[in-house]
């Protein structure tokens, strides 16, 4: 689904990686590990798009790579994108609609994360974990086969670490692939990817 | 449209940025015959282009909202990835800008002039050319709010950035009143300020949408 070809990343001076390759297979999940700043979130904004790199090439397969950002990427920062000022129902229908989702996978989302007592609350009364579920919502509400997650599971407590660990197998059981920075170990069997070690 | 809706919620959202805008904009109309002095008589020929200088700063007031809040919580990222051209993405958040704070300001400026001593036959005037020139401004402020992105203080720096983007409307908008004024016909200057309108309709959404990118890098 994604083939990475001798990339080379730097922030400013300082080269974060050099020459790096990986690829990513469907049904696949891909864990990234390293050092804090060791470049792994600059390597999923490189995928997502966002930074330029200064050398290499990154393929979606046979889609182009505008139209895999514009269809076929989930992104899941480590901030959630939630602005605290409105309630979570518009946010997450904001989130997921923008993404594509209907209101049946809304619903669905909804129901498989337990949200809907948040449903009205304003985004500022939620603690960090109750965010990173309602920010994870949109994954579940909309089919979008690559999941590209920078620390999914820093806020959240074991019990949901376990539901949503089986939320990505159940997505990796589908045809879809993750990539994700951790520090733990990810609660799926994955390929682990040490970023900075070959520097 | 999903990120309309969003963007004219989010606009209204937390203490009303139009009402604070309008407020902002009745205040400086009123400091400016304090500040010249007790003959309000000296400001007729004026009022028009006080009530255009108002409309101006106004609406620099919310800039630093449209983009900067997205940026800082993560939001810019998710639309970025969304079905919808950046270029598009830009040019929808001016324009729900333009119809959220531009358009009450609109109101706001003929009663304003009248109240600084414009002929009152003129406020319909005022109305139409302060509606055109408010799309200007949220055009241009966008392009101004993008470049500032991701710098400390941004919203000074839009302010700093996009005035002098706004010397155009200003003039084309308080001379079309003057020219009405003297009894000619306003079109011409209603042209210029129109034609000012398309030129940032289209250098805009790209110049931003560059300047986004580069500040997500």
């Amino acid at each position: 689904m994604i083939t990475v070809s001798s990339l080379t990343v730097s922030r400013g001076e300082r080269i974060l990686f050099r020459d790096l390759s990986l690829s990513l297979a469907s049904g696949e999940a891909l864990a990234l590990t390293g050092a804090n700043g060791a470049g792994k979130s600059s390597l999923l904004r490189t995928l997502a798009g966002f930074i330029r790199p200064d050398a290499g090439l990154v393929a979606f397969g046979d889609v182009e790579p505008a139209e895999a950002r514009a269809n076929h990427i989930h992104w899941l920062g480590h901030l959630d994108g939630l602005k605290t000022g409105r309630r979570a129902r518009d946010e997450l229908g904001f989130q997921a609609q923008w993404s594509g989702a209907t209101a049946d996978g809304i619903a669905a989302a909804v129901a498989v994360l337990a949200l809907e007592p948040l449903l009205d609350l304003e985004v500022r009364k939620l603690s960090a974990g109750q965010r990173r579920r309602l920010a994870f919502a949109r994954l579940i509400a909309s089919p979008r086969p690559i999941w590209l997650l920078d620390e999914p599971f820093a806020p959240l407590d074991a019990r949901w670490r376990a539901a949503i660990g089986l939320l990505m197998q159940a997505h990796l059981d589908k045809g879809g692939g993750l990539i994700a920075a951790v520090h733990d170990p990810l609660p799926l069997p994955a390929r682990a990817l040490d970023i900075g070690v070959g520097r | 449209m999903i990120l309309w809706r969003r963007e004219i919620a989010l606009a209204w959202a937390g203490g009303g940025g139009p009402l604070l805008a309008c407020g902002f904009f009745l205040c400086l109309t009123v400091l400016v015959p304090l500040a010249a002095g007790g003959d309000p008589a000296g400001l007729k020929p004026v009022a028009g282009g006080i009530a255009w200088l108002a409309l101006a700063l106004s609406s620099i007031l919310s800039l630093e909202r449209l983009f900067e809040r997205d940026l800082e919580d993560g939001a810019l990222d998710l639309i970025t990835l969304g079905p919808v051209p950046l270029e598009l993405v830009v040019l929808t958040k001016a324009k729900a800008q333009w119809l959220a704070v531009g358009a009450p300001l609109a109101l706001t400026a003929p009663v304003a002039a009248v109240t600084l001593g414009l002929p009152p036959a003129l406020a319909p005037l005022v109305g139409l050319s302060a509606l055109i020139g408010a799309l200007g401004f949220a055009l241009t402020g966008a392009l101004g709010a993008a470049l500032a992105l991701g710098a400390k203080r941004g919203g000074l720096l839009i302010a700093v950035v996009v005035l002098p983007l706004f010397i155009p409307p200003v003039v084309f908008g308080a001379g079309a009143l003057e020219r009405a004024a003297n009894g000619l016909s306003p079109a011409p200057a209603l042209a210029f300020l129109a034609a000012y309108v398309l030129f940032a309709a289209v250098v805009t959404p790209f110049a931003a949408a560059a300047a986004i990118r580069n500040a997500q890098g």
